[in-house]
């Protein structure tokens, strides 16, 4: 692995500059992530040694800050990976929707188990945590890219027989022809939208405001000083009960 | 369109509040709704945004005094969306008016890697702009130098879609040099994470937009004190600051009318699991959890009776059962009194067709994953728990570990440096607490099938079935001793 020699194409370097100017100069070390996505997309989804010392070279970091980056984050593949990286969401709100079974499905269908690359190449199969789409279950993402949500296992196998033809199919809700997040059965809020451009007069809102903050100063500097009216008027009858008694 | 018949549930609160006018929360109409774009039915970016109404005269807000906009925040009583609940304008007010030759910066948590929840990538996808203006008016009521997003490296349309709005932005001069005109320079720049759920933590979060590995530090020092590069920050949810420029422009008092007393406002809630209709929508906070699952989410999969339990808030809050489910409101004060927490608002449905001890052990092994192994309770104790709760999957356990099992979570809650180890232990103890006959029926059928044999077990002598009140109860008479 030492000797695969890894470099950034001339575009990718445009990229790079796009990403450092986004830092402070003197904290170049968070470009670390970016940098290690671009390598990766631009290796066909493998994260080499090469690729990393490359980028801790452009960082001006030790090597071994990059590793520790790599190897901790799960987005990056250190081990080669197929053509269509299929990363299925088993976290609990997908397992209760079926995520077995489309995990069962792409495990017959190719003829591998999760972990593992088909013989030509072309898919991987790996099982990753909540990819966010929770409302959407089942879902999967194909590599770190597109997702495709509301997976039966006949849509699974169909998708997977599109992807070796060298097809493309459209990303989103598969079943149902749903938009995006509302619900299956039809949607139960926003059924009329009315654009609202409007704004509350806020110089006015600023004047009620600061009105309320004198008059709140002036209550407290009243109660202040009938606190010390108070108290200056008892110490007089005090003073004045003694001398009485004197 | 689903018809939706009223149902009559009697008395709906169980925490009565002296001087809430309102009985009822719940049916949120659409003029009162902030994210009109949810669905995606009209352009997300520049042009659909304008005419919904974002970018509108911002630059009357940001001629504004700071402190008006804070106090609006205060007054409009907005808590934290991204789980924690903490009053936001409090926490805004908590960055330095002054500064000491380090700039402020705001950072926008948009690492929804929270299971259940799904709420982000909806503003994101459809509405960013309005997370734009949110940052630039709380940036500016900070006096924060610039703004970075935080979004999770899995939402790589998101964070496209994200990128070109922020160039339509700075193309029409709202954000940037002077924003809107204003004289305020202001920058927001997209940092893409890499697939790390412990990066949804606020110093873990900072850590990784450093560049290094997303290990959370030790809180004090405070973000607000030591953040960002060394500098003053505030890191906060893509909810709580995309709802703002709606609270400063309709006022703080028009937020602070939805909802109960210390819960006001909108939420975004994603209802999932074992219903018929699973969706995002935007509701109004108190509402009772079985309408809202009832009328949003087209009810739960053969009917209401069939429901076993609700996790309310995402996957770090214990679960409740039916009982509970019945009565309780969505809101943060509610759902503390029942023993659970809003959290996320992320709602999964469980009904009597699943295990409930796979589901949990599920998320039990999310946390064990997803833990980033710095401090020992946490890298221990989520693998044990695992470990234990695969025994209880298929009933090869005593009574006893019923106890350990829950002995264990209470020494990871509260002795780890962030929150997942909370996390991680909630689920669990909710389950013993909730659903113990159910670990209990497991573990008899098992030992009906595996009749035990001469091996002595050093824990069968201990508690009885159902009696772990008692085991309890001995607990805490040894730490009376103590005293």
């Amino acid at each position: 692995n030492d000797d695969t020699y890894f470099e950034f194409t001339p575009d990718n370097y445009k990229d790079i500059d796009k990403i450092l100017k986004k830092y402070p100069k003197n904290y170049k070390q968070s470009g670390t992530i970016p940098l290690l996505m671009l390598a990766q997309k631009q290796n066909n989804n493998f994260l080499t040694l090469a690729a990393m010392n490359k980028v801790a070279k452009i960082l001006e970091v030790p090597p071994i800050s990059v590793y520790e980056v790599a190897s901790f984050y799960a987005m990056f593949n250190r081990t080669k990976v197929g053509k269509y990286h299929l990363q299925i969401c088993g976290t609990t709100p997908c397992q209760l929707c079926g995520a077995k079974d489309i995990m069962k499905a792409c495990e017959d269908h190719l003829h591998i188990k999760m972990g593992q690359t088909t013989a030509d190449g072309l898919f991987t199969l790996e099982e990753v945590e909540c990819l966010g789409a929770c409302v959407n279950a089942p879902m999967l993402q194909v590599n770190n890219e597109w997702v495709y949500e509301d997976l039966t296992p006949e849509i699974m196998k169909s998708m997977i027989d599109t992807w070796k033809k060298g097809g493309t199919i459209k990303p989103g809700p598969q079943k149902g022809g749903r938009k995006n997040s509302e619900g299956p059965l039809g949607r139960t809020t926003l059924l009329k939208i009315e654009p609202r451009v409007k704004i509350r007069d806020m110089p006015e809102a600023v004047k009620n405001w600061e009105d309320e903050i004198k008059k709140k100063a002036n209550e407290a500097a009243e109660k202040k000083k009938k606190a010390e009216d108070d108290a200056r008027r008892k110490a007089e009858e005090r003073i004045q009960n003694l001398k009485k008694v004197e | 369109i689903i018809k939706w018949r009223p149902i009559s549930y009697g008395r709906l609160f169980a925490t009565i509040t002296p001087d809430s006018k309102k009985q009822h929360h719940g049916g949120l109409s659409d003029q009162d709704r902030i994210f009109t774009n949810l669905y995606c039915d009209q352009d997300p970016f520049i042009n659909g945004a304008l005419k919904r109404g974002d970018w509108h005269r911002t630059k009357d807000i940001l001629c504004c005094p700071q402190e008006f906009i804070l106090d609006e925040i205060k007054k409009s009583g907005l808590r934290g969306r991204g789980g924690a609940g903490f009053a936001s304008g409090v926490k805004y007010s908590f960055m330095p008016k002054k500064s000491d030759g380090r700039p402020s910066y705001l950072v926008v948590n948009a690492d929804e890697s929270e299971p259940a929840t799904c709420k982000d990538r909806e503003i994101i996808r459809h509405d960013p702009h309005k997370l734009l203006e949110g940052a630039l008016i709380v940036g500016y009521a900070m006096r924060a130098k610039a703004a970075y997003i935080y979004i999770r490296g899995e939402f790589w349309d998101e964070a496209n879609r994200l990128n070109k709005a922020i160039d339509e932005a700075d193309e029409k001069g709202v954000i940037g040099k002077t924003s809107c005109g204003s004289g305020f320079p202001f920058d927001i720049y997209v940092h893409s994470g890499a697939g790390a759920y412990i990066c949804g933590e606020e110093t873990a979060l900072l850590e990784s937009i450093e560049g290094k590995t997303g290990k959370p530090r030790m809180k004090p020092p405070f973000p607000a004190g030591i953040g960002l590069y060394g500098c003053p920050t505030t890191v906060t949810n893509v909810e709580t600051v995309a709802v703002c420029p709606s609270i400063l422009k309709r006022g703080g008092n028009w937020f602070a009318s939805f909802g109960r007393v210390n819960n006001r406002g909108v939420k975004l809630y994603c209802i999932s699991g074992h219903v018929n209709n699973p969706c995002t929508v935007e509701e109004e906070m108190s509402i009772p959890l079985r309408e809202l699952v009832e009328r949003h989410a087209g009810g739960v999969r053969g009917g209401w009776d069939n429901l076993l339990g609700i996790i309310p808030g995402g996957s770090s809050t214990p679960i409740i059962p039916k009982s509970v489910c019945d009565t309780v409101l969505m809101d943060f004060d509610d759902l503390k009194d029942a023993g659970t927490s809003l959290g996320t608002a992320g709602v999964i449905v469980l009904d009597k067709s699943t295990d409930v001890i796979d589901d949990i052990l599920r998320l039990a092994k999310f946390y064990r994953h997803e833990s980033c192994g710095q401090c020992t309770p946490c890298r221990e104790g989520t693998g044990w728990m695992e470990d234990m709760l695969e025994r209880f999957k298929i009933g090869n356990a005593d009574y006893a570990e019923i106890d350990m099992l829950y002995q264990l979570s209470k020494q990871i809650e509260g002795h780890t440096i962030c929150a997942l180890g909370d996390a991680a232990a909630w689920p669990v103890q909710g389950l013993i607490k909730n659903f113990r006959h159910v670990m209990e029926e497991r573990i008899d059928k098992y030992k009906a099938e595996h009749p035990v044999t001469n091996v002595p077990r050093v824990l069968s002598h201990l508690p009885k079935k159902g009696s772990h009140q008692i085991y309890l109860l001995n607990q805490r008479k040894q730490f009376h001793n103590y005293e």
